[in-house]
């Protein structure tokens, strides 16, 4: 894993945590329901956990399916279906709802998990995910496509990731909570979905164009 | 195509959404009752600045007769701030329009010229019936998973149940029947929620049958329209309790849930007692773990000379309040309650909603007292405050005469007539602009119902956050 593999890892990680729909708002507002600032950092894990298995599952699958099939096939159909994904979210004027607004930990986990499964937040990482070595650094042991490594690979990947979303989404969880206040919502979220969707377009070119 | 931004009309709490600028447009409800015109959305100037304040300053016709306008809504609205279902770039555009008589719902686009909105969608009866089994479309509110209707009749000629479909906010296809479980509801009329809490509230009118060709005497004292509150778990979609107020409490109508997202209490509007036409207003709350309702305001009926009243009513010699319409301001302190049978609009301080202080009330038309408006003393007026409309700062109050055809040819026999007023209300004061009052031809020979505000109003939207 190289720097900018990492550093590409850790501004998605952000980008993710930045927007309101995958999760710190359903934090602020569960905070604001009880007025409760602990309710929004206790809510703050179980949306990052939702959000890690997530793109875990991404992580792990790409990096185990490295370790035995050519990284080409991987990274150009890979990249096809990004770029399908991405126009279809694009296209697409449906929105999901998996949850009302009382909801537990547990629920606030699977919520997460869902949100960005369907928003294909592992996805936009298999451009870092087929273009970095095969094993961390540091952890290769002349044994690169050992599926041992390619599967903490695929952990890794997803810790650096998590943190940095957790990090941010934390960050403006708090902020708004305590500072800013929500009247924020109406002059700065962007449709973050639309720049998702050409997110995922171009990671997918990128993967697919780097493979050729 | 959605905005980049959320649409500026959409606030995560009321306290934003009171701090709105105000609306510069109305739009209104017109119908006509003989169905040889077709019925209206009028458009009202109501910026005080402008040169045609208070005048009908644009008008979109519909294609068809006989459609019976009654409620309508917004596309889109607050709610889609919430965590829960969040799409804050879809816009507040398009008035959700049903014929309450036809069962054809208008998608009218207000955007690309406010004062000359234009239909861009029809959706025939048959659409309501095969898909959600429903007909007579009423009240439309914008929420968590689309846009929710209710409507009072079945399908196929069916009576009933009434209950909620579910359109999709984008397409507007009607989606489906949106309860998976009705329980032991029947009638139906209004519905609204506490959106934070995953609680939907539903009140009783009657079936089609019960109320078209205007209020059945035998029913009514046989007790036999809806006196009911209804509970649902919105998320689940299933009734959870129903709440009785007694069947002398006839006519459960409007339901004006707190605004503040962490409050557990709303207020819904009875029409009339049969045991001493008295209207009164009930605010749902917890008790334990079960939902309640306790009568906070009775208005009494007036005695009349029995000649001086409508056969409906003369062999009481008194004249209903007939409560047909209440609004909330959004900062929940005020309470309007339109008494339609005598022609009395009163505002109350529910700071406290347990203990109603009235604060204010205005008197036009009415059954006997036909009340002039300020600006016209010398004309009589029919028709009473029915439909009441608070703006978002709670500082300008509308309200039309019309409650529904052929109730009003009942109660007004003479001709009900056309007539909109405003009220200033501050904290210490609550009177009619004397320079608002579009009234007879302004409206084309229509009876104006519903009055809904550019950028929403009082009972336009739900907010997540306190």
């Amino acid at each position: 894993m190289n720097d900018g593999s990492l550093a590409a890892l850790v501004a998605l990680g952000a980008f993710h945590g930045l927007n309101p729909a995958m999760g710190w708002l359903f934090a602020v507002a569960r905070g604001l329901q009880e007025r409760s600032r602990s309710l929004v950092l206790q809510s703050l894990p179980a949306i990052a956990a939702g959000h890690a298995a997530s793109v875990g599952a991404v992580a792990v699958l790409v990096a185990l399916t490295r370790s035995v099939v050519a990284t080409r096939a991987v990274a150009i159909g890979g990249g096809a279906v990004l770029v399908g994904f991405g126009l279809w979210r694009l296209l697409s004027r449906r929105h999901f709802r998996w949850v009302g607004m009382r909801i537990s930990l547990w629920q606030l986990a699977g919520w997460s998990f869902l949100m960005s499964s369907v928003h294909g937040a592992g996805l936009m990482l298999l451009p870092v995910l087929t273009s970095s070595g095969t094993a961390p650094a540091g952890h290769d042991h002349g044994l690169a496509s050992s599926s041992g490594s390619a599967l903490s690979t695929g952990i890794f990947v997803t810790a650096v990731h998590t943190l940095s979303m957790f990090t941010v989404a934390g960050v403006i969880a708090v902020l708004v909570y305590e500072v800013v206040g929500l009247a924020v919502l109406r002059r700065a979220w962007f449709d973050l979905d639309r720049v998702w969707a050409v997110a995922l377009i171009g990671a997918g070119t990128v993967t697919a164009f780097t493979a050729w | 195509m959605p905005l980049w931004k959320p649409d500026p009309t959409f606030y995560a709490s009321p306290r934003d959404a009171a701090s709105a600028p105000p609306e510069k447009l109305a739009y209104v409800a017109a119908f006509d009752r003989a169905a040889e015109k077709p019925d209206a959305i009028a458009v009202l100037d109501v910026d005080p600045g402008s040169a045609s304040y208070g005048t009908v300053v644009g008008w979109t016709e519909l294609p068809y007769l006989g459609d019976e306008l009654h409620h309508f809504g917004w596309n889109a609205c607050s709610s889609a701030l919430c965590p829960g279902s969040p799409h804050p770039h879809v816009e507040r555009r398009y008035l959700i329009v049903p014929g309450l008589r036809s069962s054809r719902v208008y998608v009218i686009d207000t955007k690309d010229d406010p004062v000359a909105p234009k239909i861009v969608k029809t959706l025939e009866p048959d659409e309501l019936a095969k898909r959600a089994g429903y007909s007579r479309p009423h009240t439309v509110h914008c929420g968590p998973e689309g846009l929710y209707l209710t409507a009072l009749g079945g399908a196929n000629g069916e009576d009933g149940p009434g209950g909620i479909a579910l359109l999709d906010h984008t397409s507007f296809e009607v989606l489906g029947r949106w309860e998976v479980d009705r329980g032991p509801q029947h009638f139906a009329y209004d519905a609204w929620w506490h959106i934070a809490h995953d609680v939907l509230v539903a009140s009783e009118w009657g079936t089609p049958s019960m109320i078209e060709d205007g209020v059945v005497g035998e029913l009514l004292l046989g007790r036999k329209y809806g006196h009911s509150l209804n509970f649902f778990d919105l998320r689940k979609r299933k009734h959870v309790q129903t709440v009785d107020l007694g069947d002398e409490h006839q006519m459960v109508l409007e339901l004006r849930p707190a605004h503040d997202p962490t409050k557990l209490y709303g207020f819904a509007g009875v029409v009339v007692s049969v045991e001493d036409l008295s209207a009164s207003v009930w605010v749902w709350h917890r008790d334990g773990d079960r939902w309640a309702a306790t009568k906070v305001i009775t208005i009494p009926a007036e005695p009349a000379d029995p000649d001086s009243l409508p056969p409906v009513i003369r062999p009481f010699g008194a004249v209903p309040p007939l409560v047909t319409d209440i609004d909330l301001s959004v900062d929940d302190q005020w309470l309007y309650v339109s008494c339609w049978g005598t022609g009395e609009l009163k505002r109350y301080d529910v700071s406290d909603p347990f203990h109603p202080v009235e604060a204010g009330s205005v008197r036009i038309g009415g059954i006997v007292d036909r009340t002039p408006h300020p600006a016209d003393p010398g004309r009589p007026l029919a028709g009473g405050p029915q439909m009441v409309e608070v703006s978002r700062d709670g500082e300008r109050v509308y309200v039309t005469n019309s409650l529904y055809g052929s109730w009003d040819d009942q109660f007004y026999p003479d001709g009900v007539g056309a007539w909109m007023a405003k009220l200033d209300s501050t904290p210490d004061g609550f009177s009619f602009d004397e320079r608002f009052f579009p009234s007879g031809d302004a409206f084309r020979g229509r009876r104006p119902h519903q009055t809904r505000l550019q950028g929403g109003d009082a009972s336009s939207d739900s907010y997540c956050y306190p």
